[in-house]
């Protein structure tokens, strides 16, 4: 379980993608009215088909994962057996980090990898890169079975291409020290409130941007913010001198997971953003009554997603995978080792059978309501909701959160 | 160095002397006899590898490094677009945020020189001049013993130190005074660079004080200075030097450190490094980064100027 110790890179957005795109860096606050971005082009491989079967095994496969995505300790199916059915022999790259992943596909094009499981922040890069192709998601049966937000999630399907399969997400939670609020808090205002001065602790990367604009959206609704990772310079001046407002009230930026725990652990913060999985060491640790929920603003989340290198040198087992953690058994594994939540809604049963109350505690049986409340991860592009090209691009995000921190 | 210099000439003398005794029969091998024929070629091919290995690995890199300082990125792939441009550095210098930074970096990169400055002489006197053979070697185990455990769990064991359940504030509970609040702070910051270097001071210190010859101690003694006198007007000057090159450790290692600063540090904590590092592994912003690396460079220069004027490098 210390493999979440690799994590926190994970969520490191990378490059950004780019960056959004386009080059609006430098035009952002211009105002051309020609729609472009990248959700207005096609994908490099947006015509490329997808095949419609699967063939006979290559006896290899080719992976990179986030660490303890491809876990030889799962027992119930072990990776071990998924090979002998196969035949299909596995080696895993573990990545660190978003950019670690788009920088290894990038410069494995040649078919080094046939796999990658990446999440919202780098997908986008990885499809206008080129880097992966569309898939067909007929060929996985438990794709029937999948929640329907994640049958198509805008993170991995565009234009009603899938250039990938979803595999788990986890939303990022308000995570309160019991002991200091005897009254739940219900809203993220907690980590705004000058009363808690000292005590709070955020998530040290540019996306946390977007949880202040998610605050925003519903406390001034007067900002129009409709979607908390496309934002006007207008809008994203106010959320920035939010968290300017914030920064003292921080003892501590957490940068991965085990600092938020010390951090909660020794008394240093009371209220964060967190993670389901701190919420667990902790209550496991059993130091300090800790507890989180998601506010009624709603939180921001993130969504991972197995896609197929362009050049994948063995794509029959490529599949044959695919089917494979898309299953109940696999899917409930996955999600209990890991501390996330399964896209597969069979899996539910299988978590309460492995430990019991696992399936709401990871809020696996969640209805499409609590999916409304969730704002999953994407690289903040300079194409705004109402179609114009005059929202903040990644590279600011990355500045500003510089600025906010220094 | 002065030293060295001369038995270069020494050495280059006599061998024009023996070049004229240059024996007439043909007994040595004839590659032997080349390289005892032109000594230059000894040296040459003595120097030749770790030179080419510093000029192609060290000063390569750097020289590339800086160049792609001046270089941009295209924001939306992230690549590298090599337009020549001053736009990095125009940013570094007028916006506030960068001033903040590297001043704070500097700072306390100076307040854990002079720190541990402070801590090192005595320290260094004591094990140089005044413990017996055994207590020294002790002392000096003592001191690099630190150096054995990893960067990280040093790190670490000082969070549990300073933290808000810590030892210190339990320690302070239990005498009844008031917990000091310093986890997660630039002071804690402060206190942890000065440990984690403090070796790095005490050992050039410790070197220039053990080549401090008595005989002069004893002249000032003889005629008539006191303690404090011979400190002042021969101890110090005399170990200036110690203390300056183990300052260009701490510094430099102060400067360019990250891991303390995201470890230890609160709100308000980022180095330099932390920046140069944000911007390679979030932003891909490599020609930034670059430009940030630039900073240090200048600074390192600058000082290490200055360390050779104080005659630095004869004590390392």
């Amino acid at each position: 379980m210390r493999s979440i110790e690799g994590r926190p890179g994970r969520r490191r957005l990378g490059s950004l993608v780019a960056a959004g795109m386009l080059s609006l860096a430098v035009t952002a606050c211009g105002s051309t009215n020609t729609p472009s971005g990248p959700t207005l082009q096609q994908p490099p491989t947006a015509n490329m088909k997808p095949q419609t079967s699967i063939g006979a095994g290559e006896n290899a496969l080719n992976l990179i994962d986030w660490p303890g995505y491809v876990d030889r300790t799962w027992t119930a199916p072990s990776v071990a057996s998924f090979e002998q059915q196969s035949g299909c022999k596995v080696t895993v790259h573990d990545a660190q980090s978003s950019d670690e992943m788009v920088t290894l596909m990038a410069n494995g094009g040649g078919g080094q990898w046939d796999m990658v499981s990446a999440s919202g922040d780098a997908d986008l890069r990885l499809i206008y890169g080129g880097d992966v192709k569309p898939m067909n998601p007929a060929l996985i049966p438990d794709y029937q079975n999948f929640d329907d937000y994640f049958k198509n999630p805008p993170y991995n399907t565009i234009n009603g291409i899938h250039y990938g399969i979803s595999l788990q997400w986890g939303p990022n939670t308000l995570l309160y020290n019991k002991a200091k609020f005897a009254n739940p808090p219900t809203s993220w205002s907690v980590l705004y409130d000058p009363a808690n001065s000292g005590l709070v602790t955020v998530y040290d990367y540019p996306i946390q941007i977007a949880d202040a604009a998610l605050y925003l959206s519903k406390k001034s609704p007067n900002l129009k913010i409709t979607d908390p990772y496309e934002l006007t310079q207008t809008q994203f001046n106010a959320v920035v001198s939010l968290l300017m407002q914030q920064r003292p009230l921080i003892k501590k930026y957490w940068a991965g997971a085990s600092d938020e725990i010390s951090l909660f652990e020794n008394g240093d913060a009371m209220v964060g953003n967190a993670w389901p999985y701190q919420t667990n060491q902790l209550i496991s640790d059993g130091k300090v009554q800790v507890a989180d929920t998601i506010p009624q603003e709603g939180a921001t989340g993130w969504g991972d997603t197995w896609m197929l290198a362009t050049n994948a040198k063995h794509p029959n087992c490529a599949y044959m995978w695919e089917k494979w953690v898309s299953t109940p058994q696999v899917q409930a594994e996955q999600a209990l080792s890991f501390g996330e939540t399964p896209v597969n809604k069979m899996a539910c049963g299988v978590m309460e059978s492995l430990q019991a109350g696992s399936c709401k505690q990871y809020h696996a049986d969640a209805s499409a309501a609590y999916f409304q409340q969730i704002k999953f991860w994407k690289t903040p592009i300079a194409t705004c909701p109402d179609g114009t090209n005059n929202c903040v691009t990644y590279d600011k995000w990355v500045a500003a959160w510089t600025t906010i921190t220094a | 160095m002065g030293g060295r210099l001369d038995d270069d000439h020494g050495v280059a003398r006599s061998s024009r002397i023996n070049r004229g005794l240059r024996p007439k029969s043909g007994r040595a091998l004839p590659f032997q006899s080349l390289l005892w024929r032109r000594p230059w070629l000894r040296s040459a091919a003595l120097l030749t590898p770790p030179l080419g290995w510093f000029v192609l690995v060290y000063l390569a890199s750097l020289a590339l490094l800086l160049v792609t300082a001046f270089w941009a990125i295209n924001v939306f792939t992230t690549n590298i677009v090599q337009v020549w441009n001053l736009d990095n550095f125009q940013v570094i210098v007028s916006d506030p945020t960068y001033r903040l930074i590297i001043g704070r970096t500097l700072i306390l990169a100076v307040l854990v020189t002079v720190t541990d400055a402070i801590l090192a002489f005595p320290f260094a006197y004591f094990m140089a001049r005044v413990a017996s053979r055994t207590t020294q070697t002790m002392l000096f185990a003592a001191v690099l013993l630190p150096l054995w455990a990893s960067y990280l769990a040093r790190v670490y064991a000082w969070i549990l130190i300073l933290n808000h359940d810590g030892v210190l504030n339990s320690t302070l509970r239990s005498i009844g005074l008031p917990a000091a609040n310093i986890g997660y702070t630039n002071v804690a910051m402060w206190l942890v660079f000065s440990y984690i270097w403090l070796p790095f001071m005490i050992v050039p210190i410790y070197g220039a004080l053990e080549r401090l010859p008595d005989s002069l101690l004893e002249a000032a003694a003889d005629l008539g200075a006191t303690r404090w006198r011979s400190l002042r007007d021969i101890v110090l000057p005399l170990t200036l030097p110690g203390v300056v090159a183990g300052s260009i450790f701490t510094f430099s290692l102060t400067l360019g450190d990250y891991i303390t600063p995201t470890l230890i540090g609160g709100a308000g904590s980022s180095f330099l490094g932390n920046v140069i590092f944000n911007n390679i592994g979030i932003a891909n912003n490599l020609p930034f980064a670059a430009a940030l690396a630039t900073v240090p460079i200048a600074i390192m220069a600058v000082y290490l100027f200055a360390a050779g004027k104080l005659g630095a490098f004869q004590a390392l």
